[in-house]
């Protein structure tokens, strides 16, 4: 008979909560910080960590919002020109005076959520597939901001509070912009796991029919869900145009892969319903990381594109297979 | 009485879409400044056959219930590609050709092979393998530019007798050399059963693995046909962003338009082709109708939006609430 110890026990149930897909993203992240630290010992130092941290803040905001869509198993593919829209109109609100810099941030959001609006009316009530509500969208809202921006130079300079919260310091030398992506992360994590509407988003995941049936207002809660996602794509946009201290049209396109990547690499599935909220901060880091590194080797490129689309394909066969038809 | 019925239910969306081009186009003729001359329709056809190959493409694997977001960036690795090997004398040209659409299927094959074995979602794979083909072909041209045999290249994008553009019999070609067959075969069907239901497909034994694999593959030769005609049309290679993810967007706009069910199983390549050549035409109205050139990204991308709202009408047949949410 062999005899098992408290701590063996403890091991096991522990084991059992730890989600294997977050291991495996925490060991990655791990395994490329020592790939990096072989390369310069610089990369195991506190700044540059912090560095990378806020880097990675601006597309964990992004992320957060693309996890709440993906949960509920649709996808949101509106983020490049979602993200444009947040950090233009913020820019332009600023250029109406010091009303306008009072309500910058505000006005750069609220674009996002509306736009994000049209992507929930489109996919809860008249039951389109998100993936091509969503590029509709994204196609919208780049004719709108050619206009926007056409015939003449717009105003694009970011306000004070914006370049304030992407590139300030505050409390304890810590990135304002790691303090904002916790506090996004914070309450993203309270409102999946401690209110209705987040177990809702879960149910809906798993099977939008039970839910309804259940007296949950499945329409309602997809609405709020991509409204959420457009308004916090748009605050990406509105950091990313504080730390640049200007907006650019381009500014959201790199940013569709690496949102979707973070969320799926943090082990949410991509037909929804399962995923934690630590999974996408491990997902983000890796991902930051993974970037971070292909261009400090200062690697070609064309072989940064290559080797970012393969890790991601391989990262995922390890562990983002889904199961066999039977 | 019995037959016919069937056969128009399941071509209604190809007849609607074949009707809405022939509306528009007569519209667009009728408008056009100089009248409707050999060069005014062998400039449309080009440009309209080149979207059309694409969303042949993007249609194939549609059919799976799939979605191929990586036949923009096939179709610009098939450019760099060409650019640099379709050339020289008439051996060179013709191995080049081979050469590319080969590597058109290779990378077809590749998403096959991920999505069918590795059992990745095709969203997130195709957008990852899109950025690893979209890396070989910066590599391949980093700064635009290359060559391509001009006498192949006015061939098919020139006249033949009678004024017929080339690139349309080229078109028709595809269609009855490469779809028809396909639509036709064991496995053309077998893609059609997996997309009404793979679990189905899967008791009644069709072969689900192959026919999907197969999907994959004919999309990334399709696409390459795609890449090695816009070499035709412009005699450079130009490994652009941009110009990927318009013809991905583009693809998937025109299969909506063309009546392809994007819940898989329905549709077919030909109507598919009719829906590219209205997108096409509808950006042509605008050149007609003088539209500020500023506006056209914010037309376009609006009537894509009404375009895929015509899917919500389905809304109003439906007889028990609980069919909306599958």
């Amino acid at each position: 008979m062999t005899e098992i110890g408290p701590s063996s026990h403890a091991v096991k149930s522990l084991m059992r909560h730890v989600d294997p897909a977050i291991a495996t993203a925490f060991a990655c992240i791990v395994a490329l910080l020592l790939v990096g630290s072989i390369y310069s010992s610089s990369f195991l130092s506190p700044e540059y960590l912090l560095q990378q941290l806020k880097v990675g803040a601006f597309l964990g905001v992004i992320a957060t919002g693309m996890m709440f869509v993906i949960l509920i198993g649709q996808i949101d593919l509106s983020v490049p020109w979602v993200v444009a829209v947040g950090g233009m109109m913020a820019t332009a609100a600023t250029a109406w005076g010091p009303a306008g810099e009072f309500f910058a941030i505000p006005v750069g959001v609220l674009c996002g959520v509306v736009l994000g609006l049209v992507n929930g009316f489109g996919v809860a009530y008249m039951r389109i597939p998100s993936m091509i509500v969503t590029l509709a969208v994204n196609a919208v809202a780049q004719g709108l901001m050619v206009v926007h921006t056409g015939g003449f130079a717009p105003q694009d300079a970011s306000s004070h509070a914006m370049r304030f919260i992407a590139t300030g310091h505050s409390v304890f030398g810590i990135p304002n912009a790691l303090w904002i992506w916790v506090f996004v992360g914070g309450i993203a994590v309270f409102v999946l796991s401690r209110t209705t509407f987040g177990r809702s988003i879960y149910a809906i995941g798993n099977s939008e029919r039970a839910t309804y049936l259940s007296g949950v207002r499945t329409r309602f809660v997809i609405l709020t869900a991509f409204a959420i996602s457009g308004g916090l794509s748009a605050f990406g946009g509105v950091l990313l145009a504080g730390y640049a201290s200007k907006a650019a049209q381009s500014m959201g396109d790199a940013y569709l892969l690496p949102a979707i990547a973070a969320v799926v690499l943090g082990g949410t599935s991509i037909l929804g319903g399962r995923g934690k909220y630590l999974g996408t901060v491990a997902g983000v880091i890796l991902i930051t990381l993974l970037q971070s590194i292909l261009s400090v080797m200062q690697i070609e490129e064309y072989a940064r594109h290559v080797i970012y689309g393969a890790v991601i394909i391989l990262m995922l066969l390890l562990y983002g297979r889904e199961y066999q038809v039977r | 009485m019995g037959d016919w019925y069937y056969w128009h239910r399941e071509h209604r969306g190809t007849l609607l879409a074949i009707f809405a081009f022939v509306v528009m186009f007569a519209i667009y003729s009728f408008n056009h400044p100089v009248g409707l001359n050999a060069n005014v329709a062998t400039t449309a056809a080009n440009k309209g056959v080149l979207l059309a190959l694409v969303a042949m493409a993007q249609t194939v694997v549609v059919i799976t219930s799939g979605i191929d977001l990586s036949v923009g960036a096939v179709l610009v690795l098939a450019n760099c590609l060409a650019s640099r090997i379709v050339l020289g004398d008439t051996i060179s040209t013709g191995m080049g050709v081979v050469g590319v659409l080969l590597v058109g299927c290779l990378c077809g094959a590749l998403n096959g092979l991920i999505v069918v074995y590795g059992r990745l979602q095709p969203i997130v794979t195709t957008i990852a393998t899109g950025a690893v083909f979209y890396g070989i072909a910066l590599a391949l041209r980093p700064v635009p530019g290359g060559d391509v045999n001009a006498q192949l290249a006015e061939a098919l994008t020139g006249k033949l007798w009678l004024d017929i553009p080339a690139s349309l019999v080229l078109l028709v070609a595809i269609i009855g050399l490469v779809w028809m067959p396909y639509r036709r075969s064991v496995i053309g069907r077998a893609t059609y059963a997996v997309g009404s239901s793979e679990s189905a497909a899967y008791m009644s034994g069709v072969p689900i693995k192959a026919a999907k694999f197969t999907a994959y593959t004919l999309s990334g030769l399709l696409s390459a046909m795609a890449g090695l005609f816009v070499t035709f049309v412009t005699y450079s290679g130009e490994a652009s962003a941009a110009n990927g993810s318009t013809y991905t967007l583009y693809s998937i706009a025109s299969v909506v338009l063309g009546g392809v069910s994007l819940f898989g199983g329905a549709g077919s390549a030909v109507g598919a082709v009719f829906g590219a050549l209205m997108f096409r035409t509808i950006g042509d109205l605008m050149f007609v109708f003088n539209l500020e050139p500023l506006w056209q990204p914010l037309f376009q991308g609006l009537i894509l939006l009404a375009a895929i709202s015509l899917g919500a009408v389905r809304l109003f047949q439906v007889r028990n609430r609980l069919e909306l949410y599958d």
